[in-house]
């Protein structure tokens, strides 16, 4: 149990010191906002990861909470005079809320229809998005205003670093609290076997709920953010590829790993900007490369990692 | 005084009646055993039982309470509890988690405490955990507590199933052949566990094939062939019962073993 306590923390104080010694290495402020594009991807990846790792359900849909969110901090401050904050807290609750009322029907499917399922909402959301041009400028996107704190503007790529690397930490912080909770534990059962979790007294259509809600609000904050930082947005945030992406990066840092998701984001993020240098090659190579690390990391970066190590530290 | 009763049980799948008429009782404290050939229904009927599937026709009485139709979560708040016949492990969760995860509505269960792991959170989680490992102790894995579930053996993941079920403090515990796939030493450690439960005031239903434990151990047997009761009584009585016999061995068989 200690272990486990402290196991935790060492995770948390790792990730602030990455956080905070990453810029003493920046040459540029160009590498503070791939950076800051990697902590918040990474803060969406670790909520979708609470769905699909601990819990076992697949979302394909989930750039549409993203969208929510994104497009919540854009709307409410241009068409409600909404304070740029509450924009985030109503778009979260609306992404919540939304999950809540759509998992209720979809959860009850499993595999391949339940991720045809989300699917099918993640395309809604961008449809509604792309169409409704009157409130969201449509296919355009639109400008976002800039936050506001207590009569402070935010602005600059390196606030935004602090930030994003702030939420990231709290995000970590409270997924690792989870996976060994009560909640956490459920999850994790139903993950592995319904039948025997129903058994055990859980009720796995509501902690399915609770995760599908807590993975919709974790993307829609992320949403909110990356459309703060860029100062404007655009559909594609919700749109189905960047749903699958969001997939890739738990998948490929590792199912059920907090770090993983990080890991993933990193690289998924960062990948792209190295190789730029091979010009037209570049998303042949990610391609690739994506590929080649399913075939010998199936279960993701972090754990394939973490065994190896441990093996090693056997012998 | 009966804790579980069911009456009249029947279900048909797709026009086969896989259960017609079946009773049982059980009272606390007592071990009943359901036996019968292969495909007799005894797991469809512990299905029913536990409220993995609806019945076409029946009740099932949990103290006194209607409890037919009842989901697996609800059985399991009103005190029954379960193991299975193929394994229903949590494989990627250690055997302790397994076994804490039983103790699941023993524990106070709310998202946000959880999220902020507030102080509550944790000294509840050594409390499930201390329990977990007592029980783990119980069936002889404290050694393999922290070991993922997935890489334990047969006979060990059948324990933990028994663990986990027990962590639940139920009063009903339904025991699908425990000690299938056991040596003779592991079923003899199956038969005292199963004592220990029962002297705690537990009611026991039991599906074993081990006929020596089965003999051994209950106090009431029902025996079961294609879906319907076709015995039940003392474990002597059924053992010389001609229709069981006939059941098991077919007419040959069953005259031959009259003769032997």
């Amino acid at each position: 149990m200690l272990q486990k306590i402290g196991h935790r923390y060492l995770v948390l104080i790792a990730l602030a010191v990455i956080v905070a010694a990453l810029p003493l290495i920046f040459p540029s402020s160009y590498y503070f906002r791939v950076a800051s594009l990697v902590w918040v991807s990474a803060f969406a990846a670790i909520g979708l990861n609470i769905l699909m790792g601990s819990a076992g359900q697949v979302s394909l849909g989930h750039a549409g909470f993203f969208g929510i969110g994104a497009y919540a901090v854009a709307i409410g401050p241009a068409h409600f005079g909404l304070p740029t904050w509450a924009a985030l807290v109503i778009g979260c609750a609306i992404s919540s809320v939304l999950a809540y009322l759509v998992g209720r029907p979809i959860l009850k499917l499993k595999g391949h229809y339940l991720a045809i399922a989300t699917l099918g909402l993640g395309v809604l959301v961008a449809l509604v998005i792309t169409t409704e041009s009157r409130w969201t400028g449509g296919p355009d996107g639109m400008p976002v205003a800039k936050l506001t704190l207590l009569g402070w503007r935010v602005s600059g790529s390196d606030t935004w670093y602090w930030i994003s690397g702030g939420l990231l930490l709290l995000g970590t912080w409270i997924a690792l609290n989870l996976n060994d909770t009560p909640t956490g534990r459920a999850f994790r059962a139903l993950h592995d076997s319904e039948v025997a979790a129903r058994v055990a007294g859980i009720d796995v259509a509501r902690f399915k709920l609770q995760a599908f809600v807590i993975a919709a609000a974790y993307a829609s904050i992320a949403g909110s953010t990356l459309a703060m930082m860029n100062g404007f947005i655009n559909p594609d945030q919700a749109g189905f590829l960047h749903s699958v992406e969001m997939v890739t990066m738990v998948v490929l840092g590792g199912l059920g790993s907090v770090v993983g998701s990080i890991v993933g984001a990193a690289v998924l993020i960062t990948l792209p900007q190295l190789l730029t240098v091979f010009q037209e090659y570049e998303h042949l190579l990610l391609g690739f490369i994506i590929i080649v690390s399913m075939i010998f990391m199936r279960d993701g970066i972090v754990p394939t990692l973490s065994r190896l190590l441990a093996r090693r530290a056997q012998t | 005084m009966t804790i579980l009763a069911a009456s009249d049980i029947g279900i048909s799948f797709g026009g086969i009646k896989a259960i017609d008429g079946v009773s049982f009782n059980v009272r606390p404290g007592r071990i009943l055993s359901i036996i019968g050939p292969n495909g007799a229904g005894k797991t469809t009927l512990f299905n029913i039982v536990s409220g993995v599937y609806e019945c076409d026709q029946g009740r099932v009485e949990l103290s006194g309470e209607n409890v037919t139709g009842l989901t697996p979560d609800k059985l399991a708040a009103r005190g029954l509890s379960r193991t299975f016949q193929n394994l229903q492990i949590f494989q990627r969760m250690t055997a302790a988690e397994n076994v804490m995860v039983g103790r699941h509505l023993r524990e106070r269960c709310n998202l946000l405490a959880d999220m902020f792991r507030l102080p509550s959170v944790t000294r509840q989680n050594s409390e499930t955990r201390g329990a977990a490992l007592a029980l783990l102790d119980d069936v002889g894995l404290r050694g393999s507590a922290d070991v993922v579930a997935g890489s334990l053996s047969y006979g060990a993941c059948k324990r933990l199933e028994i663990a986990r079920a027990l962590a639940a403090e139920p009063r009903v515990l339904l025991l699908d052949e425990p000690a299938a796939g056991c040596n003779a030493v592991e079923t003899e450690e199956i038969d005292e566990l199963i004592r220990r439960v029962a002297a705690k005031g537990i009611a026991v239903v039991l599906v074993e094939h081990d006929m020596k434990l089965v003999m051994k151990i209950s106090d009431h047997i029902l025996v079961l062939n294609r879906g319907k009761p076709i015995a039940e009584g003392l474990p002597r009585e059924v053992r010389d019962n001609p229709a069981v016999l006939e059941a098991y061995l077919g007419k040959h068989g069953a005259r031959e073993a009259a003769r032997a």
